[in-house]
């Protein structure tokens, strides 16, 4: 059978999988449609967690950006996996205990307050619109290459399919099929890893393989073998990188933080029955998502190994069938600058002949490999498995923050369960519409959009929810006004080193470089933001009233595990 | 005890495990894997610099770890002042 058919084949089944368990467990109350009625296990929490977390640009693109990357690609793996650490110690126990259905409830409770409500459903809508655009472009990658489709073909089907299962399931089909999707997704990203690490090392765990001796006779440890490549084409040694000290660190540190502040993956942690389920799930959900995060690394050495030993300093003519196939997708590019039919690629970008686009690494590296049709087919069914899963989660987000955040709290309380229940379902599909056309005009690479996404969090939910819980003394002021302070001075940041807003555009971007505060990229000024966040929240408070004596009897309540309320109560 | 009391020593204990399983993951990610990686990098690992190895994965098995212990050391403190939820 051929990669297509192949494909068609895997892409149809997990498809069929999806619609049949959203049928199956569809919502008929708002309960289940938020919060999947709070009934959970720990466990099909922990996978869908971490479904719902590892989106398009975990499984499509952080492995090809490290191979790029190096060193510095470490950024992504431990910050995207440090914030769940801080998610799990910080925030999850406690915001189960509080038992409401969305981010903003608390904020709004806490902070005893609809504009503190207001803030944090626009910061929630904002950090899931930039995510969910980034799925969507993920879509489009997988489909275009392998069902050879258009790229935003691909995203409308895409959004069609995610639309029937958010609608109908809510929370609770969305739970059920991101189970599913786990063993998809990990399932096509190890099996690849596994052949190829066996392939080049001789080791069937890649997350060894990436420190065994490559088996190419030369006695070299493979990371050795891929310094010395780097190096020779001019690149910085792989296992150094070529970012700052103090970048790296602000990055690292802005993911961690946007991590624990991700309204979709809190809101998971309202769908178990106690507290002591929402701990043992975020524990669950990390070791889950830590197969994936040890061998993604050593996908990114193998990828980057291969790919340079098998065009560099190859005839043109001589290029497999892969290379080609990309070719067409526009998404990697051949151009014989010097005319001798050979591809030379080097890190010196005047002689440089070979343009590689980061998302195509790990979707690619299974034909680069050789390996069998039916597992380069089921990498494509995998990266739709991450997408798609990520975008449910964000989208039931973003309907229930205008259903239950806007319309039911704010607009009109006494709309009936049955009508905030349609509102829910209307505001899923017209954040489905506006995700796609963000999907088909995307701002630009999978994981750096995302990445944008998680400085938004860092610097306005965060700070909010952990000095709710462990400051007893905030008042909304306080809150409120590191919340603002916080994003709009992340959204100037970005507007302005990521898009050139205020510097002619796109183009002057590169060029700002050299103006970047405190030497910080737009990726890791999430960490600064959040630090004026809970400075500002510091000092507003000092000068303004305590919380009602009502508020700090909350807080002390949260503190406590025993006596879980139902998530429904409070209504 | 009374209840205002033993909330009160529950939530200084709980602070207590934060503080300890905080510092560890500072330690690990910011630490072994970003300010004292070029040091540590003179050790090797099999075939890993080891700054290099807990950057791209010696930090994710511990935090992993850290999340554990954290559920073990509250289980047994909500045994302890009877906060047990079943």
């Amino acid at each position: 059978m051929s990669v297509q058919l192949w494909t068609y084949t895997f892409v149809g089944i997990t498809f069929a999988l999806y619609i049949g368990i959203a049928i199956w467990s569809r919502a008929g109350s708002t309960k289940e449609f938020y919060v999947a009625g709070s009934g959970v296990s720990p466990l099909a929490n922990g996978m869908a967690t971490a479904a719902d977390w590892m989106s398009a640009a975990s499984f499509i693109s952080m492995a090809g950006l490290i191979s790029f990357m190096g060193y510095d690609g470490a950024v992504y793996l431990m910050g995207w996996t440090g914030g769940y650490v801080l998610l799990a110690l910080l925030l999850a126990p406690y915001l189960r205990k509080f038992g409401k259905f969305t981010v903003p409830d608390f904020i709004g409770e806490r902070y005893y307050s609809k504009s503190a409500r207001l803030v944090a459903v626009f910061a929630a809508l904002l950090v899931s619109f930039t995510y969910v655009a980034g799925q969507m472009r993920g879509v489009g990658v997988v489909f275009s290459r392998f069902l050879e489709v258009d790229i935003n073909t691909g995203v409308i089907i895409g959004m069609l399919i995610v639309l029937f299962y958010a609608v109908l399931g809510g929370m609770k089909g969305i739970t059920y099929t991101q189970v599913a999707q786990y063993c998809v997704l990990i399932f096509a990203f190890m099996v690849p890893a596994i052949f190829i690490s066996f392939q080049m090392t001789g080791n069937v765990i890649p997350q060894l393989g990436m420190g065994a001796k490559i088996n190419d006779g030369s006695g070299l440890y493979l990371l050795e073998k891929l310094n010395n490549l780097s190096v020779e084409l001019g690149f910085a040694e792989y296992t150094k990188g070529s970012k700052s000290t103090i970048d790296i660190f602000a990055i690292t540190a802005a993911l961690m933080v946007g991590t624990a502040g991700l309204p979709h993956v809190i809101v998971r942690f309202f769908t178990v029955k106690k507290v002591r389920d929402a701990r043992k799930s975020a524990g669950l959900a990390l070791l889950l998502i830590a197969i994936l995060y040890t061998a993604a690394p050593a996908v990114a050495v193998f990828a980057r190994t291969n790919l340079i030993n098998t065009v560099s300093n190859q005839p043109y003519a001589n290029m497999p069938e892969w290379f080609t196939n990309w070719e067409k997708t526009g998404l990697l590019g051949f151009e014989d600058k010097n005319g001798d039919g050979i591809i030379q690629y080097t890190a010196n970008a005047q002689i440089n002949e070979l343009t590689v686009d980061r998302d195509i690494m790990v979707l690619a590296n299974p034909e680069i490999a050789n390996l069998p049709a039916w597992v380069i087919a089921l990498v494509a069914a995998g990266g739709l498995a991450a997408a798609l899963s990520t975008a449910a989660g964000l989208l039931l987000v973003i309907s229930s923050s205008i259903s239950h955040d806007v319309i039911k709290s704010v607009i009109n309380p006494s709309i009936t369960e049955k009508q905030e229940l349609i509102a829910a379902r209307l505001s899923a599909v017209v954040a489905v519409v506006i995700a796609g056309y963000f999907g088909i005009n995307p701002p630009g690479f999978v994981a750096a959009v995302v990445a944008l996404a998680f400085g938004l969090a860092a610097a306005s939910i965060f700070p909010a929810i952990v000095l709710g819980i462990f400051y007893k003394k905030m008042n909304k002021e306080g809150a409120v006004s590191g919340m603002v302070v916080g994003l709009l001075l992340m959204l100037f940041y970005m507007l302005k080193f990521k898009f050139g807003i205020f510097d002619g555009g796109k183009s002057a971007v590169a060029g700002l470089q050299s103006d970047w505060w405190f030497d910080i990229s737009p990726e890791g000024f999430g960490s600064i933001a959040m630090l004026v966040n809970f400075a500002v929240a510091y000092i507003v408070c000092r000068f303004t009233a305590p919380p009602p004596d009502k508020v700090k009897e909350i807080v002390e309540n949260i503190r406590i595990p025993s006596g879980t309320g139902d998530a429904q109560q409070a209504h | 005890m009374k209840t205002h009391d033993k909330n009160k020593a529950y939530w200084k204990q709980n602070l207590r495990y934060l503080a300890i399983l905080l510092s560890i993951w500072f330690l690990v990610s910011f630490g072994a894997g970003i300010l004292f990686k070029e040091t540590l990098d003179h050790i090797q690992l099999f075939g890993f610099p080891l700054g290099f190895w807990f950057a791209q994965q010696g930090a994710i098995v511990v935090f992993v770890l850290l999340i554990f212990i954290y559920v073990r050391w509250m289980n047994k403190l909500d045994k302890e002042y009877d906060f047990d939820e079943d």
